[in-house]
């Protein structure tokens, strides 16, 4: 049944996979086989998201079955097996920017890949970048802006964190940022999309 | 600046629509052009822009520019200047004109910001009110439209904008939702308990809210006049704006139900999305016509955004987004008016299905943002005219001698022949002025015909 779940998921037939897990659950199989399940078709989306075989769209989507299955599996979940995350990363847009779908979507696939996201959230400010660092002791920041008035934050939010801890990667993203932008930031690394982003972080962490 | 219809306009031919509007936009009769370089300027620019509307070859490449918050930032000034404090916001947006070597009339986020303050605007946040002067204006991305509201929306988009989206994105217009049908005036009996249906104090706010805007927005108008007697009167830099419109997909997306609820809804309610944006498209069009009619400039922007590469499939493109903008593209050319669409993100998956889809030939202008423009050439040249693509990033980051290279490439591949037009791929925010310069002298110096 878990191969059904996971083609409900890739084929977006969103009832049918929330009441799959469901039955999943019903007839005895442990919480992270359906988990898994959820992971596998998420491993699908995202290949699918890089080879221009599925959009915004169906990533929305995915996420909002991926949350309703973990809703129906967690009374089931005695004790948290502890997953072993491959890195800390901070991502927000930057201050003065409200653009949020692409940080989104950035945020969702380092999440299924493994990664501990601290999502900021829209026009974060330099310092809460620099709090949230000091907090978590994450090592990488992601930072995403679709405007110019984007690159100047950019460009301080970078310093900053890296002035806290010198040993922190910082890479951006977003509609207008290019190669050009990464430098004028200071950053490490360009991101071209949200699988860009996380082949970086993986090469980080 | 508005035009009068002739009494025969409904006899006429799109084209010939177009025709009369054009020469109404570019007959220096009737402007205020006070000095013979005005005369001159406009002139030029004029015929320039509507031979590449044509697809003619025009004596040079039109050089145009989009611009948000860099004329304030260039002159000195902010933002939040520019939308509460009109005498200085004038005086950057006239420096600005005279410094650099413009064609077309250049304004920068000029906004009557007493206005959004006193309507209680929800829907965005702006410099010098909620944000920091320095800031630009922001968007509030949020459900102003439940799933549950397509009927509603459907069976009378009018009445749903003015009875429940107003009042949900304007405080001061709540009283809005309590107006009562207009159908109450057939009857001479009915008439009373219409006028009755007034009586709640919300509505008495909503409608004294409406004049007083009404009234700012005069007072801009007059300070806008006075910012065209300079750039218009002295300098003959004519307007290219005319009105605005949105794919019906956008409206409803952007605005109505936000991103995450229309990705949803295609999967989860895909016929309802489908009515609701074919029922926006008679707005849509009447935005576009309603507002070049009132300004006398026959352009209508139209900003795309969630039909870009990326943003869905090219079979869903087809289906949600691509039916209905053609069928708003048609209204407005219809009328004479010529939809100039800014296609903002990428467009290369996109541009068969637009150039296949049988648009009106030297009707409408594309503003490509990151389309390859090489292909948009091969695909829209022989049909419409095309500009853009000059990237924000080099505005800001590059050197004069980059962009001027950038400008150079984007002339080899898109001037000949005609029917291109000089323009940044997004809207100006941020850039170095001796990037600017070189932008504005490399077309002006390579982009000559004859
Ligand atoms: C949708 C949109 C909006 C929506 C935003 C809704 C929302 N909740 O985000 C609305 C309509 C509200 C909006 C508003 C405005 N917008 Co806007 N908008 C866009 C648009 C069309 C798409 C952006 C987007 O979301 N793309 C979808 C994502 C998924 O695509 P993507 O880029 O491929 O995403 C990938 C990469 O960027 C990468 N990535 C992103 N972040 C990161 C981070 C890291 C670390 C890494 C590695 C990778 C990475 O991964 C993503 C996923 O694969 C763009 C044009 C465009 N198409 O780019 C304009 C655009 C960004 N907007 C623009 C403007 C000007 C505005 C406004 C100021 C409009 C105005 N003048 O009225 C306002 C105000 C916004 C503000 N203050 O923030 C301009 C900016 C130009 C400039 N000079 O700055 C653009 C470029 C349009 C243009 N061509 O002029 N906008």
């Amino acid at each position: 049944m878990s191969q059904q779940l996971i083609n409900a998921i890739t084929e977006m037939q969103e009832e049918e996979a929330v009441a799959l897990a469901q039955q999943m659950l019903d007839e005895g199989a442990s919480p992270s086989a359906v988990l898994d399940a959820c992971k596998q078709a998420m491993d699908v989306i995202g290949q699918r998201f890089e080879k221009g075989e599925c959009f915004i769209p169906e990533l929305i989507l995915a996420g909002e079955m991926l949350s309703q299955v973990a809703k129906i599996v967690k009374p089931h979940i005695q004790q948290e097996a502890a997953e072993k995350k491959l890195g800390k990363v901070v991502v927000g847009t930057v201050a003065g920017d409200i653009h949020d779908i692409a940080k989104d979507i950035v945020v969702f696939m380092l999440d299924i890949n493994g990664f501990e996201v601290t999502d900021l959230g829209v026009d974060v400010p330099v310092a809460k970048f620099v709090e949230a660092v000091k907090a978590t002791g994450a090592k990488i920041v992601g930072l995403s802006g679709f405007l110019t008035l984007a690159y100047d934050p950019m460009k301080e939010t970078t310093a900053a964190v890296k002035a806290l801890d010198p040993e922190v990667k910082v890479m951006v993203g977003g509609g207008q940022i290019d190669e050009q932008i990464r430098e004028y930031t200071g950053a490490d690394a360009y991101g071209k999309d949200a699988m860009a982003a996380v082949a970086i972080a993986k090469g980080w962490a | 600046m508005a035009n009068t219809l002739p009494d025969n306009w409904n006899k006429l031919t799109p084209e010939q629509k177009l025709d009369w509007r054009l020469a109404a936009w570019s007959s220096p009769e009737g402007k205020p052009l006070n000095t013979p370089q005005a005369v001159a300027n406009f002139t030029a620019a004029t015929r320039r822009y509507i031979d590449v509307l044509k697809l003619r070859e025009p004596d040079r490449v039109p050089r145009t520019l989009i611009l948000g918050d860099y004329v304030a930032h260039y002159a000195g000034s902010n933002p939040g200047e520019f939308f509460y404090d009109y005498p200085k916001a004038i005086a950057a947006t006239i420096k600005f004109c005279k410094d650099f070597d413009i064609e077309y009339g250049a304004g920068g986020n000029f906004m009557p910001g007493k206005l959004f303050d006193r309507l209680g605007y929800r829907l965005y946040r702006w410099p010098g009110g909620a944000l920091a002067p320095t800031q630009g204006f922001q968007f509030v991305e949020g459900e102003y439209m439940t799933a549950d509201e397509y009927d509603a929306l459907i069976a009378d988009p009018e009445s749903f904008a003015m009875r429940v989206f107003t009042p949900r994105v304007m405080g001061a217009l709540g009283g809005l939702g309590m107006v009562p049908s207009f159908f109450g005036t057939v009857e001479l009996p009915f008439v009373p308990f219409m006028l009755a249906g007034f009586s709640a104090p919300p509505t008495h706010e909503a409608f004294k809210a409406l004049l007083e805007a009404n009234q700012i927005v005069l007072e801009w108008f007059g300070a806008n006049a006075q910012l065209g007697a300079v750039t218009m009167g002295e300098m003959g830099l004519p307007g290219t704006m005319g009105g605005f419109s949105k794919a019906p997909f956008d409206y409803l997306g952007d605005s109505l139900r936000g991103t995450r609820g229309i990705m949803m809804d295609m999967y989860r309610r895909p016929a309802k999305v489908l009515a609701a944006v074919e029922r926006l498209v008679p707005m849509a069009i009447q935005m576009g016509v309603g507002a070049a009619n009132g300004s006398g400039t026959p352009f209508a922007m139209l900003p795309l955004h969630k039909g870009a590469d990326g943003f869905m499939s090219n079979a869903d493109f087809k289906k949600f987004y691509w039916p209905t903008l053609k069928a708003t593209i048609e209204g407005i050319a219809q009328e004479g008016v010529v939809p100039m669409m800014f296609v903002e993100g990428g467009y290369n998956q996109r541009l068969d299905i637009i150039a296949e889809s049988g648009l009106p030939k030297a009707a409408t202008m594309w503003i490509f943002d990151q389309t390859d423009m090489a292909q948009a050439k091969a695909k829209f040249g022989s049909w419409a005219c095309i500009g853009g693509n000059v990237p924000a990033s080099l505005f800001k980051a590059g050197t004069p001698e980059q962009i001027g290279d950038y400008v150079k490439k984007l002339v080899d591949v898109c001037a000949p022949g005609g029917g291109f037009f000089l323009s940044p791929g997004a809207v100006l925010d941020q850039a170095k002025a001796e990037n600017v310069h070189a932008y504005l002298k490399t077309a002006k110096d390579l982009g000559v015909y004859r």
